[in-house]
């Protein structure tokens, strides 16, 4: 019994969390697994084009070194490098055990795994499902997890939305406070230790690739209180999404990893249909510009330059789109490796993609900052972990595809043991007892009283939107220093209106308004984390770019952006990067490595 | 015609918690081309008016991917089961109702709850009985047709369409289609297959698969297109098989 004495608290069940629930309940211990969505639902279902490891099955002499020298140098050189090494190493055993746990991964002829390009590097190495990789991998877990928890070693709260963490008075977590979506009961769930797994903040910027649970919310309330917060201001921008009234839907890398071309008519607003428009009058500009890399430049990269042709004018029908033609492939080819995904532009634009070029145009869609964590995925907070999209490390400045899966599995693999071994070495139950519990719940529920007796004329979704269009127009792809301080002062108007928002909705009884009231003060704060990051970086290096200082400065600014919260914003410091591995170099995707 | 539409009319079935009676409430929103049904929704949540003004609660659903694969935002549409995030308003007669799925006990407007389905797969244990979690190399290798057919049906996300159409789906008393094809991808891994057994047995007790009257509803409102008839096919049979020799063996 003594062993199943430690309690872990994983909040968030995408691949991440269910990486390290797996973990912990594997070496014989308790977990408490907290998630918005039934897990099987979670954002992690949507990733498509597959997950990195360098098994070197295609005798192209890859290996978890170049895997690694990619990732560095796609990242710009911001990540810190030990961990990054240490995942390249793992990715293919990694792969190997998602195959054993039954996922059905694409194979050769000789029945082994295949591999697919991906940007940002010359390899193929990237292992997929179809074009649900996500799906598939988290399915695995999930199945993995719900084996542990017939077994009673993993209690599930679904539908339970984390709002806080329970910090004794050394500032030692000692647990979470979740509240139930349909009750609104608010309660505490004392733990030895929490692992935060809870995604990406896309839902920041309204619109973007991400589910609708991406908030970053319970990520915002571990910053403010006290945990801290780095690289906030390396946003990635995708390059190919379907622009959509209510979310902008993804097209995988995985469609210019299969030979996707990027194209827009040589003449300005050529109006004719794209299968007239001779070969010789199409601009392939990014093959023309990056003859090495082609359309598989990593993402800042292609995403810029697709911003800048459409800034040009050269936009198909003078709009902000490019081609993404995929129509010279075979129709057998295309249906047994992309199919998933050009069934979303079928169901949702209408156009066969196998027979017309698609219309794309770039869309936020991952977050490289996160909560601060060391190499075994610790933050700040003693007995506070964090693993998968929601931590800092591996991307850097910037992230290469199918690299968010493998480094989701690798932080929930190294998070595990690492909360366990922590839970070991304290005291438990200590002298403060439950005071501390009950004082949180205290805190949470008059924050939710408070909210739903409040009266005012603003709407939180009308807020939500205008915060969205803000951080869209000004913190994404180009970055002013006069914008990014105008849409901070923006973000401090919206947070003086939040305080007269009133809930839409009278009735309590399983209502969204009272939750989304909550999240939206906290992306809100996350917000301000991400846009004064980015004021502050005179620079531009991966996903970061500013006209007025277009160089990387490695000089100046080869260091971690560290946010802390204090009531008056956010306090800046910088850290230095542990560049130990590989030394910092000039990127160049124009020729090969 | 979507150009000459001003407004979207909608009707949605409502119900403010499980212990309340259900009503209707009629809305109409401002027309945009490419609109789906989830865009909609999100226009009542941010301003809960009915068709003749009448300030009322807004409308509860679930969402999260928007790109049909996450299954929670399923609906009855129209009289159709489907998702609505791929629900597009321009390929709906007006005015479009919403209701809530039939099956599962509804929590509070559109909003269901599905954990029974969860349940179904720890009842017929749908994971692969691994060893362990450490390295132990490449798993089973397979030819790229067992992956494709394995591939399918590892598609079902969850959604309930199929056991809403099901016409024997109910009070518990069958386990129904996405349980079954569940059961075939993890019987059809080298590995799954090593506890066939296990599975079988559920599928052979009171609310089994002899349940199944193959009516085939099932297959036809299958949002990720499952093969749900085969699969019922070849569990019965190995179920048939199953029990036989059981019977031999004792
Ligand atoms: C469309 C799309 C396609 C992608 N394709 C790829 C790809 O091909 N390859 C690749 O490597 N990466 C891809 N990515 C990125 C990758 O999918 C994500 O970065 C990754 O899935 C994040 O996983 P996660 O475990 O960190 O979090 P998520 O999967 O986002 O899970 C977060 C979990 O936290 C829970 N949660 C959140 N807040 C709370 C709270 N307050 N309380 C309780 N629970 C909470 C949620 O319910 C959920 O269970 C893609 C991303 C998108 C948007
Ligand atoms: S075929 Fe069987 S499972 Fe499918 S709808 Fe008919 S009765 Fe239900
Ligand atoms: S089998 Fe199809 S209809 Fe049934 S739950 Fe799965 S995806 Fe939905
Ligand atoms: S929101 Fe995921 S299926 Fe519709």
């Amino acid at each position: 019994m003594a062993k199943n004495d430690i309690k872990i608290a994983v909040v968030g069940g995408g691949l991440a969390g269910l990486s390290a629930a797996m973990k912990i309940a594997e070496a014989g211990h308790h977990v408490d697994l907290f998630s918005v969505v039934a897990v099987r639902r979670s954002h992690s279902v949507c990733a498509q084009g597959g997950i990195n490891a360098a098994v070197n099955t295609k005798g192209e002499g890859d290996s978890p070194w170049k895997h690694f020298d990619d990732t560095v140098y796609g990242g710009d050189f911001l990540a810190d490098q030990p961990p990054v090494k240490a995942m390249c190493e793992m990715a293919p055993s990694i792969i190997y055990l998602f195959d054993r746990m039954g996922v059905p991964f694409s194979r050769t002829k000789e029945g082994l795994l295949d591999f697919r390009r991906f940007g940002g590097t010359l390899h193929h190495r990237t292992a997929f499902a179809g074009a649900s990789t996500g799906q598939q991998l988290l399915y695995a877990l999930d199945e993995q997890v719900r084996r542990y928890e017939a077994l009673g070693r993993v209690t599930k709260y679904e539908g339970w939305e984390m709002l806080s963490l329970v910090l004794d008075s050394h500032q030692v977590c000692r647990g979470i406070v979740a509240m139930n979506r349909q009750t609104l009961e608010v309660k505490a769930f004392p733990a030895d230790a929490v692992i935060m797994a809870t995604g990406g903040p896309g839902l920041i910027f309204g619109k973007s690739t991400n589910s609708q649970v991406c908030t970053g919310s319970a990520v915002s309330a571990c910053y403010q209180q006290g945990a801290r917060y780095a690289n906030g201001e390396f946003i990635q921008v995708h390059p190919t999404a379907i622009p959509g009234e209510d979310k902008l839907r993804l097209m995988s890398e995985s469609a210019r990893g299969e030979g996707g071309r990027i194209w827009v008519p040589r003449k300005k607003g050529d109006t004719r249909p794209p299968q007239e428009i001779p070969e010789k009058e199409r601009w392939y500009f990014l093959e023309e510009k990056y003859p090495a890399y082609g359309n598989l430049v990593p993402r800042d990269i292609a995403t810029r330059e697709i911003f800048m042709v459409c800034l040009q004018g050269y936009g198909v029908g003078g709009k902000n789109q490019v081609y993404l033609d995929l129509t010279h492939i075979p129709e057998e080819v295309l249906n047994r490796k992309l199919g998933a995904i050009l069934e979303i532009y079928e169901m949702f634009v209408g156009d066969d993609p196998r027979h017309v070029p698609m219309r794309i145009f770039p869309a936020v869609h991952y977050s490289m900052g996160g909560l601060w964590v060391d190499y075994n995925q610790r933050t700040n907070i003693p007995g506070l972990l964090a693993a998968g999209e929601c931590d800092f490390s591996i991307h850097g400045a910037n992230r290469l595809g199918a690299n968010s899966l493998v480094s989701c599995v690798y932080g929930g693999f190294v998070a595990a043991p690492a909360a366990i071994e922590y839970a070991k070495s304290i005291e438990r139950n200590g002298a403060e007892g439950s005071k501390i519990y009950e004082d949180e719940v205290k805190r949470q529920q008059e924050i939710n009283e408070r909210l739903i007796r409040q009266t005012g004329k603003e709407n939180q979704y009308a807020i939500h939107e205008e915060m969205g269009r803000w951080m869209t127009e000004n913190v994404t792809v180009i970055r002013y220093n006069d914008k990014l301080k105008e849409t901070d002062n923006k973000l401090l108007e919206l947070l003086d209106r939040y305080k007269r928002i009133s809930l839409n909705d009278s009735n309590m009884w399983a209502t969204h308004a009272l939750p989304h009231a909550r999240q939206l003060y906290n992306m809100l704060q996350l917000a301000r984390v991400i846009t004064l990051g980015a004021l502050n970086r005179n620079e531009s290096r991966g996903a970061h770019y500013k006209p007025e200082f277009p160089e990387r400065d490695d000089e100046n600014w080869l260091k971690t952006t560290i946010a802390e919260y204090s009531d008056e914003g956010p306090v800046f410091s910088y850290i230095p990067v542990d560049v130990s591995l590989i030394k910092p170099r000039k990127r160049d995707y124009s020729k090969a490595k | 015609m979507g150009t000459e539409r001003k407004f979207i009319e909608l009707r949605i079935r409502r119900r403010a918690n499980p212990h309340s009676e259900p009503y209707w409430e009629e809305f109409a929103i401002p027309y945009r081309p490419n609109m789906n049904i989830i865009s909609c929704l999100m226009e009542i949540r941010k301003n809960p008016v009915t068709k003749d003004g009448r300030p009322t609660t807004p409308v509860v659903w679930e969402m999260n991917c928007l790109e049909q694969v996450c299954g929670i935002c399923t609906m009855v549409i129209n009289g159709r089961v489907r998702q609505s995030c791929s629900a597009l308003v321009d390929q709906l007669e007006q005015p479009i109702t919403l209701e809530p799925m039939s099956k599962f006990p509804n929590v509070r407007d559109l909003v269901v709850d599905r954990s029974e389905m969860f349940n179904h797969l720890k009842r017929i244990k749908a994971w692969i009985e691994i060893d362990g979690t450490y390295d132990l190399g490449p798993g089973p290798r397979m030819s790229q047709e067992e992956v494709e057919e394995r591939y399918a049906y590892s598609r079902c996300m969850t959604c309930g369409c199929c056991l809403e159409a099901c016409p024997q789906y109910g009070d518990g008393n069958y386990i129904g289609p996405q349980a079954i094809a569940q059961v075939r991808l993890m019987n059809m891994h080298p590995t799954g297959r090593m506890t066939r057994d296990d599975r079988l047995q559920v599928l052979m007790e009171e609310d089994g698969i002899h349940k199944c009257g193959n009516a085939q509803n099932c297959v036809r409102v299958c949002p990720m297109k499952l093969p749900l008839t085969k699969a019922i096919y070849e569990e019965n049979r190995e179920t048939t098989w199953y029990g036989l020799f059981s019977l031999l063996r004792r």
